[in-house]
């Protein structure tokens, strides 16, 4: 198995590299010369972008239990078409990850059907119910790369407290969803002028920044590994930059529509706007770019969360959260952040790459360096297309940015040296 | 005169023009009533199914009444509130109706946005009789018509609302419209019950109840919910009456043409005590009254528009 990539701009914020050349992959890794001459297929690179393969820390596969969103089959070949080689996905299936039959069952399918590599995320508490904790190192054995309760967040301090102790032996990261439940009870988007006029209950900013408060205090008590999933707010933004300075063990997420979107479009009830946490406002979506600018925030993920038609298209309050995100990240990327130069072409792929792949310790992932498994994503900066529901390969149709003209997006997906996707 | 929309889903969307057109498109109606045949051909041969998923007689029936006095068919269908999380889906529920031809669907829900979402599915015209904490937008046009009789004109006038703004879609209404039209509008309520962004639509707010009545020429006093009380956004009932109940003592304050309204149905006691609700200054019956000439305005003049389909 030899490919050889020709003529690409390799872009590697690993090795600060961003240089015209070639790809050599053997065997599934990258190296600077073949060992061997014969039956190398060669792909032509011009005018083209190769970066690390892009990792998505933050995604709900549904599988097992929730097959018609989701499957692990359809997952991940619509991250295959993100441009997506690695996901790691949320314990909240049916039954949860809290268990090592269903880490091995999910890695086992991946496997069998997936075409990215899946790496499940254990349940910090049994059944994520906020009460004991789980079996933490079994599951680690069993192969999670980090716990979370993500959406149903822990809300007695002293599990979080206890969950931060203890996974610190394993070295896993604990991704909290900051959210206070009662702050945001019966919530259905954000709290102000918007919610308001359109007579929604309003989930408060402060709902996210009283457990991120919570959370980052517990860091420094524990020395723990805390990580937060989808900032989306200013005052979110400015307390995991004041925790850094202090010198607190913190790393950070957000998701493309925090940095793309504000609650303006939530305007005629359309439950694809509805997302936990909530789309904020304009000063919100500055402060993320100025978050991701600075490194405040480490990751830029999807929290791809499937949901099907029937249960979208109905009253706003009766929807579920979340929205697809697989087939839009690395477009949005490049059109919010690096055409309008919030972050160089560089600084916004480590944030898909090599951030990920250090914060969740995905090993010889997240890098273009020699011996580095050869997980590429090629991206061309000219593919304009427009995202509709037709070309949409996840199982569900989701979306808030249904109908949007992109220019610049993934071209070719390559896992293990395999191209796996490509236009 | 007609208005350029299908649907009638909220005051929002109208300008003052618009607003003005419905008002100028009430008094005939309402000139119908005093006639010893109260009937109108206009909707002859149209189907209008009110759908409601929360209780209520007083809409309801206003609504059934205009459409009967404007000779159309008329068809009730109350749905249980359970059946709004399990059983058929509301856009079933709407495209049933609508495969039975319904002409109109005026839809009253518990949630926001519901006559939205039935709007962009169906082809026929949808009113919201009531949506959440939304809008009421034929109560707003109720209220608004009272006000337009009484004191003639909206510049100038200082309407002051009382009560449970933030859950209030009768307040909404009232303030897009009438901002609009011109009018000075202020809200008095405790913090905990009025958003912060009400200010951001030009309203005022006062806290104290006999500061707000003071300049008034009208007290619109919304109905307070009593399970706001276990929501903990007010302490008690009792507390609510000290602070916020119209009385005869707090009425001295305001001047004295002051129009007392109330969308009904009152709690006499809490929130209006009962010599102020039977005052000659409340017009609270001619509400009602205005109610059905209003809601036969609007369906008058939502039939008018373009492409009429009933497929």
């Amino acid at each position: 198995m030899y490919l050889q990539i020709k003529n690409i701009r390799i872009v590697d914020p690993s090795q600060n590299k961003d240089v015209v050349g070639d790809i050599l992959i053997e065997d599934g890794k990258i190296v600077s010369k073949f060992s061997n001459s014969e039956k190398i297929d060669i792909v032509d690179g011009r005018g083209k972008i190769a970066v690390p393969g892009l990792i998505d820390v933050h995604a709900h596969l549904r599988e097992p239990g929730q097959e018609g969103k989701e499957t692990i089959y359809t997952g991940t070949r619509s991250a295959a078409k993100g441009g997506i080689t690695t996901i790691l996905c949320m314990p909240n299936t049916k039954p949860p990850i809290d268990n090592a039959p269903t880490v091995e069952f999910i890695i086992f399918k991946a496997q069998k059907e997936g075409i990215v590599n899946v790496f499940p995320i254990g349940c910090a508490t049994k059944g994520s119910l906020g009460v004991e904790l789980s079996e933490i190192g079994v599951l680690k054995k069993a192969g999670i790369v980090a716990v979370s309760d993500d959406g149903l967040p822990v809300m007695n301090s002293q599990i979080m407290r206890r969950t931060l102790e203890y996974t610190k032996m394993f070295k896993l990261p604990v991704i909290s969803h900051s959210e206070d439940k009662e702050l945001s009870k019966n919530g259905a988007m954000n709290e102000g002028k918007n919610s308001m006029i359109l007579g929604l209950r309003g989930i408060p900013r402060q709902a996210e920044e009283v457990m991120i408060s919570r959370d980052i205090m517990l860091a420094e008590l524990t020395s723990g590994y805390l990580h937060i999933a989808h900032v989306s707010t200013e005052g979110s933004v400015n307390l995991v930059r004041q925790a850094k300075k202090k010198g607190i063990k913190v790393t950070a997420e957000t998701c493309p529509h925090y940095f793309s979107l504000t609650d303006d479009i939530v305007k005629v009830y359309d439950a694809n706007t509805k997302i936990n946490p909530p789309l904020r406002e304009k000063r919100d979506v500055a402060a993320i770019k100025k978050g991701l600018a600075d490194g405040t925030i480490d990751c830029i993920a999807t929290d791809h969360a499937p949901h099907t038609q029937e249960e979208k298209n109905r009253e706003f309050d009766l929807a579920p959260f979340g929205i697809i995100g697989f087939e839009t990240m690395l477009s949005l990327v490049l059109s919010e952040l690096v055409d309008k130069e919030v972050l160089s072409l560089s600084e916004a792929i480590a944030k898909m790459s090599l951030n990920p792949a250090k914060i969740f310790n995905l090993e010889n992932r997240g890098s273009l360096k020699e011996d580095s498994i050869a997980d590429i994503t090629i991206i061309d900066p000219k593919y304009f297309y427009e995202f509709t529901k037709e070309s949409t390969v996840s199982k569900s149709k989701n979306s808030p940015f249904i109908g949007r003209k992109f220019k610049g997006g993934a071209v070719m997906t390559i896992v293990s040296g395999n191209i796996v996707w490509q236009k | 005169m007609s208005l350029n929309c299908k649907d009638l889903l909220g005051l929002e969307h109208l300008d003052k023009k618009e607003l003005q057109t419905i008002l100028d498109s009430v008094k005939p109606f309402k000139d119908l009533f005093t006639r010893s045949v109260k009937k109108a051909p206009t909707l002859i041969g149209k189907t209008v199914v009110t759908l409601f998923y929360e209780p209520s007689t007083r809409t309801r029936n206003s609504f059934e009444i205009a459409a009967k006095r404007l000779s159309a068919d008329v068809v009730n269908v109350t749905v249980g509130t359970s059946s709004v999380v399990k059983g058929e889906s509301l856009i079933d529920t709407g495209k049933t109706l609508e495969a039975m031809k319904a002409d109109y669907i005026i839809i009253r829900h518990s949630l926001a946005g519901a006559p939205d979402i039935l709007a962009r599915n169906l082809n026929a015209s949808i009113i919201n009789a009531g949506d959440g904490f939304h809008e009421h937008p034929t109560q707003g046009l109720l209220d608004l018509y009272t006000m337009y009789e009484k004191k003639k004109k909206f510049e100038g006038l200082k309407v002051l609302l009382v009560g449970d703004i933030l859950h209030s879609r009768v307040a909404k209404s009232n303030i897009w419209a009438l901002t609009k039209m011109g009018a000075e509008v202020a809200v008095s309520g405790p913090p905990t019950l009025i958003p912060e962004d009400i200010k951001n639509l030009g309203v005022k707010v006062y806290y104290d109840l006999d500061e707000a009545v003071k300049n008034a020429d009208v007290v619109n006093i919304l109905r307070i919910q009593l399970e706001r009380q276990q929501e903990n956004l007010f302490p008690s009932v009792h507390e609510y009456v000290e602070l916020y109940q119209l009385t005869k003592e707090r009425l001295g304050l305001a001047k004295p043409g002051v129009l007392i309204m109330h969308p009904g149905p009152m709690n006499r006691g809490i929130e209006i005590s009962s010599d102020v609700a039977d005052s000659k200054n409340a017009v609270i019956n001619e509400q009602v009254t205005n109610g059905i000439a209003v809601r036969m305005a609007v369906l008058y003049l939502l039939k008018k528009r373009k492409n009429v389909s009933s497929n």
